[in-house]
């Protein structure tokens, strides 16, 4: 059976005063997937997942969520929808499951309160108040308020930022088990693990536009480039034309005092650049390889880093 | 019932309220401290007894024969500072030519008002008859006391201040926090959200009148002319029309400070023209027309009339207007502006 599209996005565009937040963008997002809006601050993901979550109105373009449309059919896809916004404070006073009685109420359908504490694993902080969470546990705690509608189709605004390794963890351990049990899921995110980690499907945003579409495997296979070699050498001047023309590497650039390769062979271009510096003579004082990533995909296709500010 | 929207986002507001001890504290007791601090500077005293001295028995015995004047006999080296330091308020002192002095200072009230007293203490005392006999009438029941005036402006005040502050600030911290936005993006229809705040001024309204309400009973024995049923539908109607002008002030406002701007904007002028303190009268015939059609004005003109004179249903029917008007008014336009987000 042909997986259905959950969201269809075309041509999007929403222009506030003179900047351009979304310029033309087009998505396919299929039922059961987790599909990921990946790109820097600014780069216009907020303004699509609000627009998708109806609460933003765009400028032009068309939007269908579960095959249906916000200006017919409002109140009806507010039903389907589970929604975690970018930095919400919930009410400080109340307890965890106050809070969510009170999300609860707003649904026709959907897991009780009790349950939904259980699915984000906030059993402990049943009755503490919403201010003395841990921000860890205020984001489960938004991430239950957008189960609690037993939604079709979850959009989550960068569930992690701000958030310490540890909290991160628990939250995409979370987020996994919802793609497990089949919930159709879009996330924005400007941290390249997570959209690696998490999504199926990723779209790459920057300056409004979408600049690149597909699996992680993809969009990395598609710079060509399969690993990176990272390495300094002190205040010497390596000769790089040498560097360059050595087997298997297809571009060198230095970037704060370090050098960097992108090989497609790794066990031929580290020996081969150890032999280069031998001949040149000049003193290797770090080296690091990683495999390609998705940082590196928005560093081909932009030249600039995902977290640059 | 306790799974619907409305009774849920009540239950928060009463949360969030009983859970901010100083909200609690201050919203009780600001109205009753207020009134005992003014009740207490206004009381009714009993007529003063002023204090006099002379320097002859004759005349001490003459002064003695006024109630209101506490008589002592100086030695005359001692008058001129007794007066000086206020401890008598006057002193009397025979002339070489016959006549009484009396040493006072006229600045003074007390002095004045001793100067009087003793002059027809001293003159009776001498054989003076007054041409026509007068007759006291004295004037102290409950109802034309400053404590009557008072209780009714306090308490339309607190309706005032506690409509427009509590939805208003509510409003405003949940939309910088953004939490707003978060609630109207569930299916809940977005009215109810506005109408949790009306249901919780109406929880609280007992509360906002009653306790300056018997307080002002309790301790001061004001009177209750009017129907209790009257009294509390102008409440009802009042909570609700100052709630509107609250929810269309915080109707577009991100931020406390321009919300309290806002908010001072349109209650100090109502402390000061609707006469919670004093009567609007005394602003000139030109403006009372404006006057009338504040809100405030509106409630405590309806709250005297109701507890003063016994006004029913009604005689209160052109304030009730004029707050109905200000709840229609400032209600669709506030549903018009509202800002959720």
């Amino acid at each position: 059976m042909p997986a259905k599209a959950a969201l269809r996005v075309r041509n999007l565009r929403k222009t506030y005063k003179d900047v351009v937040a979304v310029d033309g963008i087009d998505l396919d997002i299929l039922a059961g997937e987790c599909f990921g809006l990946l790109g820097p601050n600014g780069a216009g993901k907020t303004t699509t997942i609000e627009i998708c979550e109806g609460l933003t109105e765009a400028d032009s373009g068309e939007v269908e969520v579960l095959g249906l449309h916000w200006k017919s059919d409002a109140s009806a896809l507010r039903e389907k929808l589970g929604i975690q916004l970018q930095e919400t404070q919930l009410a400080e006073k109340l307890t965890v499951f106050e809070t969510l009685r009170l999300f609860r109420s707003f649904f026709r359908q959907g897991p009780g309160a009790e349950d939904a504490i259980r699915i984000v694993q906030l059993e402990e902080k049943r009755d503490a108040r919403v201010g003395g969470l841990s921000g860890g546990q205020k984001q489960r705690l938004a991430l239950a308020c957008a189960l609690v509608g037993d939604p079709d189709l979850l959009f989550l605004d960068e569930p992690t930022t701000g958030l310490d390794p540890q909290a991160r963890r628990q939250l995409w351990d979370l987020i996994e088990e919802f793609k497990a049990a089949g919930r159709t899921i879009l996330l924005t995110t400007h941290y390249m693990e997570e959209a690696e980690r998490l999504c199926g499907r990723v779209a790459i945003m920057d300056h409004g536009k979408v600049i690149a579409q597909g699996t992680p495997r993809e969009l990395i296979a598609s710079i060509g480039v399969e690993h990176v070699v990272e390495f300094s050498v002190g205040n010497a001047m390596p000769d790089m034309a040498g560097i360059g023309a050595m087997a298997g590497v297809r571009d060198v650039r230095t970037e704060n005092g370090s050098v960097l390769l992108q090989v497609t062979e790794l066990h031929k271009a580290v020996p081969g650049l150890l032999d280069e510096l031998g001949r040149q003579g000049i003193p290797l004082t770090e080296l690091r390889t990683h495999s390609a990533t998705l940082e590196d995909v928005f560093v081909h296709l932009t030249g600039r880093h995902l977290r640059d500010e | 019932m306790s799974n619907h929207p409305l009774f849920q986002l009540t239950l928060m507001r009463m949360r969030e309220f009983i859970r901010e001890p100083e909200a609690l504290f201050w919203s009780m007791i600001f109205p009753i401290a207020l009134a005992a601090g003014l009740g207490i500077a206004f009381r009714n005293r009993p007529p003063e007894v002023l204090k006099v001295a002379a320097v002859t028995p004759r005349l001490a015995e003459a002064l003695r024969q006024e109630k209101l004047l506490d008589v002592t006999q100086l030695p005359p080296q001692l008058s001129e500072q007794f007066v000086r330091t206020g401890k008598v308020a006057l002193v009397a002192e025979p002339a070489t030519d016959g006549s009484v002095v009396y040493r006072y200072d006229d600045t003074n009230p007390e002095g004045r008002q001793a100067r009087m007293l003793a002059d027809q203490a001293i003159q009776r005392a001498l054989g003076r008859q007054d041409a026509i006999s007068g007759k006291d009438q004295i004037m102290r029941e409950p109802g034309s006391r400053y404590i009557d005036f008072l209780i009714p402006g306090l308490i339309g005040m607190g309706i005032m201040g506690n409509s427009i502050w509590g939805p208003g600030f509510s409003i405003v911290d949940a939309r910088r926090k953004k939490l707003m936005k978060r609630i109207v993006a569930t299916p809940m229809p977005k009215h109810y959200y506005l109408l949790s705040f009306l249901l919780w001024r109406m929880i609280l309204l007992p509360i906002d009148v009653g306790v300056p309400l018997a307080f002002g009973v309790f301790v001061f024995g004001i009177p209750l002319r009017g129907s209790f049923a009257a009294l509390a539908a102008i409440c009802v109607i009042a909570t609700l029309a100052f709630s509107a002008v609250g929810l269309l002030i915080a109707s577009r406002v991100r931020t406390i400070e321009a919300a309290s701007g806002l908010m001072n904007l349109s209650m100090v002028p109502m402390w000061i023209l609707s006469g919670v303190f004093f009567s609007s009268q005394r602003f000139p015939d030109l403006v009372q027309p404006i006057i009338k059609a504040l809100p405030l004005t509106a409630v405590i003109d309806a709250l005297r009339g109701n507890m003063l004179q016994g006004a029913g249903f009604a005689q209160m029917a052109p304030q009730a207007g004029v707050l109905g008007a200000w709840l229609v008014v400032c209600f669709g336009l506030a549903l018009r502006l509202f800002r959720w987000r």
